[in-house]
């Protein structure tokens, strides 16, 4: 073999697709070559919850076989390229458990529909990802399990809610991964790790089988090191599912096709808006992401894009009513964790009447974290009678004004512009205390969520002081998720251009041994 | 503890009550509201069941098309609004029976809206039910309680949970409160369940077996010094699922609030439960406003448009309604109001008119089935329905009297025979070989034999008095077993004296 395992995993995956099409590499080979890398830099950097080798190199034993048979027509680029899941998405057979300690043990007798459509595509599933438990958190400091590591600097949290599928991808344990967004779990982790990451449109990708943390803002989505990667993934994912009421019924157009488009590097024509309340300068940015932000944005403008400020102005509201909404589903959808029929059971102590009620509550009390507790009694408060209006109602409000905010932004631009995180990766415990400081850091992402637009992140350099990686974000109005693939791969082919190749090159990988 | 219990004349004099009713009623959809899991009664223990009935990590609910269409062609029956836009909602509570810990039910944005029920009560007066709403909802699992008496939670050491009614279908129909109901009040709650019984069957969307619990009723009653009085404090007796104990609860409650009342005291806002054994209700739990169910709109489900021209494709389809075909059918049969009353509180409608539309006569129809059949099935204790005879059996047996092939008497013993099980009507006739003598010359030879044994009535009979007549049918009768026609008999007999 030309290729030395260290140089396949550092492939893209369109690159890796190529080459199991010409039959240069397996599907097994490759297979084999990432569960070496998870071997290797698992002790180092726990992405993973569960690795599921057994099972991947079935599946790429299936899809070679079918490759060799000559049935691959039809099926995806990505066919035969490995894949690993955020464990908030129940696969039929492996152990999901959302990070969460009320779930361990838990083997789903079913898969997502986006899992369904992974293995229709015969891409072997290397794993479960580690997460902030219940998705919840944006540093995944709050998993059951234990942290996820910063590929770029131990010390530093990859992100969240994806922490764990962020660094599984720019670790190049895994070429692609899917996460769960919902205020912004695969776009902040990507944007800390220098990796892609897309939040589709509300409804573009089926819900099914994604575990419920707030039903109107969860949003299955791609990870992956390039945007064309990710827009290949995304279609693969993507499309209606009768089994998902909220899933658009009608086709989407093209991503991959846009992302293509986009890697000719001509952006005449396209109108970018830099969001006037997160664009960067205001309070609570570090001035490192201001710099490389406004940096990328000079790079558009010499693609030829036309780029203008754009107001708006209900955005500052934007965190405060979705952390009422978020809590407020996250209370319910969370209710059914009871002991009763899966997952942890604890009983009462002896000298405390042993009911249905009590095991439920000695349950609960064991098998959730301190953040969903929190969460859960937010929400719970909020939706109680007599403060429903206030609460609940004022903040369905709010998400109507920003709703009507973006649609008017989408008047004036095609796309919107912002830096994905106020911040770079921050290090470990440093905001574990202060809540509201996490929370804070989520006015960025939060707003496609609540308006159900799609959004992109893109790594746009290293902040000077931190030396982690910088993302660049793109919103685009509902159902055209293809309007952001082409600037995002338009600024991600100038900037790679003057990094002398893809981001993560500039991150040492001491795992990878020669 | 035996409460004090005024007697219900005395209550419906010094109080007027006032009633309302809030109906479960289970849809007979093939499948649960929102999953494609199968729905049966009776089924193994969580064997109908899917990710999303269970209420899986991941599962989504989607809404059964079938089940609002359902809910439409309720709405039209109830004369209701329907609403254009409805919403679907999560009614939060923790119950083991519950596997998502909140129920999707409708809260502010129901699919039906206000309508009414014209009831028909035993005078044959018409009382107008005023209704508020009907909403659809998914249905809890069932918990059994194992250990303890009588199935009670109290005392049980285990308890098991089967999830196969978990997400079945359900209507509730709310009343407003009913006012002006005075000492009918029983009548008219009795009435107004038979009422929706029959629309609901009628409209094919429950079976409507209250013995299996496909409806149940929670009773509301409260009393007021005079109809000009605000409302009094209302009891509600969940679950109740017969008739009479509808009609029961709303008279005990009556006897009891009124003693209450009359001695001073106050009625407790509460929910009870009806007690078949001892008759009477008893005290629940306290309602409070500690109840928050934090209803909230199910962000998984999108909100329900029903077009007005959807509305209009379900009205095409829409059956006769109960009380239009019982008058068309009063007309068509020639029977008089209280001869379809009788057919109507035997149960025996839709046998008689099935029976008619297999050939019958509606006289014939009803005879047997007011007559033979039904004291068989008083008998046995069972429902008309539930008797091994059908329509077509029925039919059957009026086609070979009317062919001559039987007489009353055969055709009686045909009947019972049916009845024991043993077989249709040609095959207990082909049994007992009940065939009518259809051969003239043997009959003619034992009427020749009968008028020879009897010269003194064949003189009778030629001077002109029929009477005796009945003495020669007999002996031909038993001569042949009862097989022969006596119209035929009767026919030969002339024939002979004449000739």
């Amino acid at each position: 073999m030309s290729t030395t395992n260290n140089e396949l995993v550092k492939l893209t995956a369109s690159q890796m697709a190529e080459k199991i099409r010409s039959k240069e590499v397996s599907s097994r080979e490759l297979t084999q070559a990432e569960l070496d890398v998870i071997d290797a830099a698992e002790p180092q950097l726990h992405a993973f919850l569960h690795v599921s080798a057994d099972e991947a190199l079935a599946q790429a034993d299936a899809f070679d076989k079918k490759l060799a048979a000559g049935e691959t027509d039809g099926m995806p680029e990505l066919a035969g390229v490995p894949i690993a899941i955020k464990d908030m998405i129940v696969t039929k057979g492996i152990p999901t458990t959302a990070a969460s300690k009320i779930l361990e043990g838990w083997v789903p007798p079913y898969d997502a529909t986006v899992i369904e459509k992974i293995k229709a595509a015969g891409m072997p599933i290397l794993g479960k990802t580690n997460l902030d438990e219940f998705a919840q958190g944006s540093s995944t400091e709050h998993s059951a399990f234990g942290n996820t590591y910063n590929p770029w600097d131990k010390q530093r949290v990859p992100g969240g809610s994806g922490g764990g599928s962020a660094a599984a991808v720019s670790s190049y344990e895994a070429p692609l991964a899917l996460g769960t967004d919902t205020g912004g779990s695969i776009r902040q982790p990507a944007s800390f790790t220098g990796s892609v990451g897309v939040k589709p449109t509300y409804g573009g990708v089926s819900r099914y089988g994604a575990i419920a943390m707030a039903s109107s803002l969860d949003q299955i989505g791609p990870c992956a090191r390039t945007v064309l990667d990710a827009a290949l993934l995304h279609e693969v994912i993507g499309g209606n599912d009768r089994r998902d009421s909220t899933s658009i019924p009608e086709p989407m157009p093209p991503v991959v096709a846009a992302a293509r488009e986009g890697l000719k590097r001509d952006l005449k024509g396209v109108r970018v808006g830099l969001i006037k309340e997160i664009s960067g300068n205001g309070e609570g940015f570090q001035p490192g992401v201001a710099k490389r932000f406004d940096e990328a944005v000079k790079l558009l403008e010499s693609m030829g894009a036309t780029v203008t400020e754009v107001s708006l102005p209900h955005l500052s509201y934007s965190l405060g009513a979705y952390y009422i909404i978020m809590p407020s589903e996250v209370s319910s959808n969370l209710a059914r964790y009871d002991g009763m029929r899966y997952g942890l059971r604890v009983m009462p102590p002896a000298d405390v009447p042993q009911t249905a009620a009590n095991m439920m509550a000695y349950t609960r009390e064991a098998g959730f974290g301190d953040e969903v507790k929190r969460r859960i009694i937010l929400g719970t408060y909020a939706l109680s009678a007599g403060y429903y209006d206030a609460w609940y109602g004022s903040a369905q409000k709010v998400r109507t004004l920003v709703i009507e905010d973006f649609a008017k932004a989408f008047e004036q631009v095609d796309v919107l512009a912002s830096p994905t995180a106020p911040t770079t990766a921050f290090k470990f415990g440093e905001k574990t205390d202060d809540p509201l400081a996490m929370y804070l850091g989520d006015v960025t992402t939060i707003p496609a969520n609540l308006a159900g637009v799609p959004a992109i992140s893109v790594p746009c350099g290293v902040d000077d002081e931190t030396h982690m990686p910088v993302g660049f974000q793109f919103f685009a109005p509902q159902k055209r998720d293809d309007a952001m693939y082409k600037p995002a791969a338009a600024l991600e082919a100038a900037l790679e251009e003057t990094w002398g190749g893809n981001i993560l090159t500039k991150m040492a990988t001491p795992w990878l041994a020669d | 503890m035996a409460e004090k219990l005024m007697k219900f004349s005395e209550a419906v004099k010094k109080y007027d009550p006032v009633i309302g009713l809030e109906t479960h009623v289970e849809l007979c959809t093939n499948t649960k509201l929102f999953c494609p899991a199968h729905v049966e009664f009776g089924g193994e223990p969580n064997t109908q069941l899917t990710p999303v009935s269970l209420g899986l990590p991941g599962s989504l609910p989607v809404v059964n098309a079938t089940a609002v269409d359902f809910a439409i062609k309720l709405g039209l029956a109830l004369h209701g609004k329907i609403n254009e836009w409805s919403q679907v909602a999560r009614k939060n509570y923790f119950y083991p029976d519950m596997p998502r810990d909140y129920q999707i039910s409708q809260y502010d944005k129901p699919t039906n809206g206000e309508g009414y029920l014209d009831v028909e009560l035993d005078d044959g007066s018409i009382f107008r039910v005023p209704i508020e709403r009907a909403h659809i909802e998914d249905d809890a699992g069932k918990n059994t309680h194992v250990g303890g008496a009588d199935g009670r939670i109290e005392g049980a050491d285990h308890s098991l949970c089967d999830y196969n009614r978990a997400g079945v279908p359900l209507i509730e129909i709310v009343t407003k409160p009913i006012t002006g109901v005075g000492a009918r009040a029983s009548e008219i709650a009795g009435a107004y369940m038979r009422t929706l019984r029959d629309i609901v069957k009628a409209l094919g969307i429950s079976h409507a077996r209250m013995e299996q619990g496909n409806m149940r009723a929670d009773v509301n009653v409260s009393l007021r010094p005079t109809p000009d009085d605000p409302l009094g404090t209302r009891s509600e007796t969940k679950n109740v699922n017969s008739f009479r104990g509808i009609e029961k609860t709303v008279t005990y409650e009556i006897r009891r609030q009124a003693a209450i009342l009359d001695e001073g005291g106050e009625i407790l806002q509460e929910t009870r439960h009806w007690d078949e054994a001892s008759q009477t209700t008893a005290g629940g739990r306290l309602k409070t406003d500690a109840d928050d169910y934090r209803y909230f709109p199910d962000p998984d489900l999108v909100m329900l448009h029903i077009t007005p021209e959807h509305i209009e494709r379900i009205k095409a389809q829409m059956p006769e309604m109960p009380r239009e075909r019982r008058n068309r059918l009063q007309t068509e049969w020639g029977l008089t109001d209280d001869a379809m009353r009788d057919i109507v509180n035997a149960g025996a409608l839709d046998l008689i008119e099935d029976t008619v539309k297999a050939g019958a006569t509606a006289q014939g129809a009803r005879k047997w089935w007011l007559g033979e059949i039904s004291r068989a099935a008083n008998e046995q204790e069972k429902s008309l329905d539930d008797m091994p005879i059908t329509p077509a059996d029925v039919a059957q047996v009026e086609k070979l009297i009317a062919d001559g092939k039987l007489n009353d008497k055969l055709a009686k013993k045909t009947v019972l025979g049916v009845l024991a099980g043993e077989g249709t009507p040609a095959e207990v006739v082909k049994k007992h070989g009940y065939e009518v003598v259809q051969d003239t010359g043997a009959l003619e030879a034992e009427v020749d034999k009968a008028l020879a044994a009897n010269p003194d009535i064949v003189e009778k009979l030629k001077s002109g008095n029929m009477k005796p007549m009945g003495a020669i049918i007999g002996a031909v009768m038993k001569a042949t077993r009862g097989q022969a026609d006596a119209k035929a008999v009767s026919g030969l007999v002339m024939k002979k004296i004449k000739g």
